[in-house]
């Protein structure tokens, strides 16, 4: 179970008085086909990064906003995780990186013909970003046009 | 903050044209930032599909949030993933999830 009342006192305060962003998406796209048909991709924000990539800079103020494109084909047990918010448990996602990017668990479900296919390109950014003007502006938009220049008909995303 | 950095990326993607779906762990933060849908799973921080190599209940989570996609939007949803009840064939057959 995860409330904000359950975190450490600083975190508590610090989301309580934080004026979080918005960004309209509306009216909302719609999916085009069925799932048995959709190629699908992953956006996660779990700070991982594949062994030929550089790790996130932890020391940027506000937080990175850069992202890492790991291809389907990764390795997943080779990523490495930038993350050093003490505010969760890494233990989980050290252990399976299924945890937050499910490409092994996507790759089945097209084997059982309830997905269509996995995108070529999934995405990992660090999720502890407080000034996320360049995300908004630069990095996300970025993604957002590579998912398109894949065909991609869905997007899973996962917090940590 | 990887719940607002998830909604925003989420919504910036939305608005480019593609459906899209997340996961939530922090309903409190995610009502605040209002992606177009977010499934709530009842599970700690970073913990975002449940258990580590429990494969059957990370299929069931990922199957639920997609089943979101159907739903008409806007308003923003928020669905919760009930564990006891979802089932891998009731989420294929395509059952509501809340």
């Amino acid at each position: 179970m995860a409330n904000i009342s359950d975190l450490k006192l600083a975190y508590q305060v610090f989301m309580k008085a934080y004026p979080y962003r918005r960004v309209d998406w509306r009216p909302g796209a719609r999916l085009k086909k069925p799932l048995c048909d959709a190629r699908v991709a992953v956006v996660t924000t779990a700070a991982f990064f594949r062994p030929d990539q550089p790790s996130f800079d932890t020391s940027i103020r506000g937080g990175d906003y850069s992202y890492r494109v790991i291809p389907i084909d990764t390795d997943l047990s080779t990523l490495g995780i930038a993350h050093r918010s003490d505010a969760f448990d890494t233990r989980g996602i050290a252990s399976d990186k299924n945890l937050a990017l499910p490409l092994d668990r996507l790759k089945s479900m097209t084997t059982g013909a309830v997905l269509g296919s996995v995108a070529p390109r999934h995405f990992s950014f660090m999720g502890s970003i407080a000034a996320p003007g360049r995300l908004i502006a630069d990095t996300a938009p970025e993604v957002a046009r590579m998912l398109l220049d894949d065909e991609v008909d869905a997007v899973l995303l996962t917090p940590v | 903050m990887c719940h607002q950095s998830v909604g925003l990326i989420q919504s910036i993607i939305e608005k480019a044209g593609i459906p899209t779906v997340s996961v939530t762990l922090l309903r409190e933060i995610t009502e605040r930032v209002a992606p177009p849908r977010a499934l709530f799973v009842d599970f700690p921080l970073g913990y975002p599909l449940g258990t580590p190599d429990d494969d059957l209940l990370q299929t069931r989570i990922i199957l639920a949030a997609f089943q979101l996609l159907a739903e008409r939007i806007p308003p923003a949803i928020i669905r919760d993933f009930d564990v006891a009840r979802n089932s891998w064939n009731s989420a294929h057959r395509g059952s509501d999830e809340n």
